[in-house]
């Protein structure tokens, strides 16, 4: 820990934990009161909310190489059982449930749907895993659209308020943004942890070479799924958030284009750490709520794939890979010259 | 349920499957030799339509008899454009990086639908089928049926069949088949690879447009068919298996019909079938029903 804290990308991200820290107390001292709370609220807290689930893309793609596009149906699965159960929600389903009991009860859903995804393409690799996990969210977004007895169809389940914390209730911006960071933050040091663990080195070995692991006699199948689970845990999480922070959950929050800004998020900001996740989160918030300034008023989804077309063309490992590669050309750039200075 | 109505749904059932057949066999036919996933084969299938259209409908208005051939043809003609610069200008120099090709025409659909969207607006669409396809017919066992729809099972019957002699009759069939099992070799051999790959794109983007107006003539167009159609293919080449026409049209009628028998028994419940049946077929044979194995 101590070690790690030393090294560049530990300093990096410890002082970017501090900012975000910090940020709500800086941002009042920089705008008016109601931007700073519209910053808070809309770019940065949604972007830590998202970027959780983008981060369970991430990590499956980056220490797996499973590009799933199942993820934010994954989230939906907790999001939905939540304000199914969950009392206050409008209309009523189920209800009855505290948040107490409903969250980790979404949590548990979300990580039962993520193994289901996991065992159905588990015989199934790179592209084929891509368009089987696409397939898979596609049909959930129809079931929960056409389904009125438990999904309310079309019009979703709204007034899904939060609990409240310590005494303060969940829909003031700043504990939201708290809560949202302080999750964000646990659950990337677990995966930094787990991916350095023993179950962390086989799931990159079977994404560098299955039969390798597999004549090791390694269960590369329960390692796949399991890894499937552990994404499911970090997408249920960042479920229940998003349908907090949307005070609801609606057919739109788990369709063909939440799925695709899932994996925007994830590719802008780079498939090869999971702090990408939240960079690409952050930046395609950035465009979402830009987007009329801009370039036009109601074109942002053309923006934000021309965006993306260009991330994908230029550099395939996002915005992270464009800034390894820029530090490397200008460590190349300069190293010539100590050939000129006489030793 | 009585006899009629049930022979009623399976025909609707294949109808349905004729639509699908012929929009995925192009998502086939290109993923079958290019080892290219076009996430974008809905987006084809959307511009054809609305291409199409906006050439048929002041040709309808002049009520001239050939508005609908006349809206076809731009709508298969436009998609094939459009596939053909798509492969030509990014996919063709990432030849090979699968992910990276699937990502980039994800990029291209986003673009396409909302390019779409701001040109055509929000308000859906229907051709209407000229004189000879229109109306109904009498099918034994059924009643009164609409032509239109027959018409559907009968282009999606020679498409197969064309698709069968190119493959399996033709010069050029035989460099498309020999691509799916050696590329280099192919190469080796002198024949124009890259060449083969836009005729190829162009015949299964022209299917998607050929799709597109079949099925806004069938039923509304609206925004968001693209993801619609993209998922059929998805899931119809899924079940059936990559690459193979047979397959696809095994996949099709399956997907078609499921769909079709779903809706009439549990209505709210009918996604759920089509989804069954993928989990099935993947569960047994992962490389699809008629996909050969890897």
């Amino acid at each position: 820990m101590i070690a790690w804290l030393q090294s560049r990308a530990g300093l990096w991200t410890a002082g970017g934990f501090a900012f975000l820290l910090v940020l709500p107390a800086i941002l009042p001292e920089l705008m008016p009161a109601n931007q700073a709370s519209f910053w808070l609220g809309n770019i940065f807290g949604r972007a830590i909310v998202f970027g959780i689930i983008a981060m369970s893309l991430t990590f499956l793609a980056t220490y797996g190489g499973f590009v799933s596009l199942a993820q934010m149906s994954v989230a939906g699965v907790a999001g939905y059982v939540v304000a199914i159960t969950v009392n206050g929600a409008a209309p009523s389903i189920v209800g009855g449930l505290a948040y107490m009991t409903a969250i980790p009860l979404g949590i548990v859903a979300a990580v039962l749907a993520a193994l289901f995804v996991g065992v159905v393409s588990v015989r199934t690799r790179d592209i084929y895993l891509l368009m089987i996990t696409l397939a898979l969210a596609m049909g959930f977004f129809r079931f929960v659209e056409t389904n009125i007895a438990w999904f309310n169809g079309y019009e979703g389940i709204r007034n899904v308020l939060g609990p409240t914390v310590f005494g303060l209730p969940f829909r003031d911006p700043h504990v939201i943004y708290y809560v949202s960071l302080l999750l964000a933050a646990t659950l990337y040091g677990g995966v930094l942890y787990l991916v350095r663990s023993p179950f962390g080195l086989v799931l990159q070995g079977i994404r560098d070479n299955p039969r390798r692991i597999a004549a090791l006699g390694y269960n590369v199948a329960l390692h796949r799924v399991a890894a499937f689970g552990v994404a499911g845990f970090i997408a249920g999480c960042g479920g229940v958030m998003m349908t907090i922070y949307n005070i609801g959950i609606s057919p739109g929050s788990v369709g063909l284009g939440a799925t695709i800004n899932v994996l925007i998020m994830s590719v802008i900001g780079g498939l090869g750490h999971p702090i990408g996740a939240f960079i690409g989160s952050l930046i395609f918030a950035f465009f979402d709520t830009f987007a009329a300034t801009i370039y036009d008023r109601n074109r942002f989804n053309t923006l934000i794939g021309v965006v993306f077309l260009a991330i994908v063309l230029v550099s395939p490992d996002g915005v992270i890979g464009l800034a390894k590669r820029s530090y490397a050309y200008l460590k190349a750039k300069s190293a010539p010259q100590r050939w000129d200075k006489p030793t | 349920m009585t006899l009629q109505l049930t022979l009623t749904i399976l025909l609707n059932g294949l109808t349905l499957a004729a639509l699908y057949f012929i929009v995925a066999s192009g998502f086939s036919l290109i993923f079958g030799l290019m080892r290219t996933v076009n996430m974008a084969h809905g987006s084809l299938y959307m511009v054809g339509a609305y291409v199409g259209y906006a050439v048929f409908e002041p040709l309808y208005d002049q009520d001239v008899w050939y508005a609908w051939y006349v809206g076809l043809v731009a709508g298969m003609a436009i998609a094939a454009v459009l596939g053909v610069a798509m492969q030509k200008t990014v996919l063709g120099w990432m030849q090979g990086q699968e992910l990276r090709q699937a990502l980039v025409t994800i990029g291209i659909s986003i673009i396409v639908a909302d390019q779409l969207l701001a040109n055509f607006g929000a308000t859906s669409r229907q051709f209407f089928a000229p004189d000879a396809i229109f109306g109904a017919s009498f099918v034994p066992g059924v009643g009164r049926y609409p032509t239109f729809r027959l018409f559907q099972i009968g282009v999606a019957i020679a498409v197969g069949i064309g698709l069968w002699l190119l493959l399996n009759r033709t010069k050029v069939g035989l460099m498309i088949r020999a691509g799916v099992d050696d590329r280099d070799i192919l190469s080796a051999c002198g024949v124009n690879v890259p060449l083969v790959n836009i005729v190829v794109f162009a015949l299964g983007a022209a299917l998607a447009g050929l799709g597109g107006v079949i099925g806004a003539t069938a039923q509304p167009l609206a925004q968001g068919v693209d993801g619609r159609f993209l998922l059929i293919s998805l899931v119809v080449v899924i079940v059936g298996g990559m690459g193979s026409i047979t397959g696809t049209a095994i996949g099709a009628i399956l997907v078609g019909l499921a769909e079709q028998v779903g809706q009439a028994l549990f209505p709210t419940y009918s996604v759920i079938l089509t989804f069954v049946i993928m989990v099935v077929v993947l569960a047994l044979r992962p490389q699809g029903i008629m996909g050969r194995a890897r």
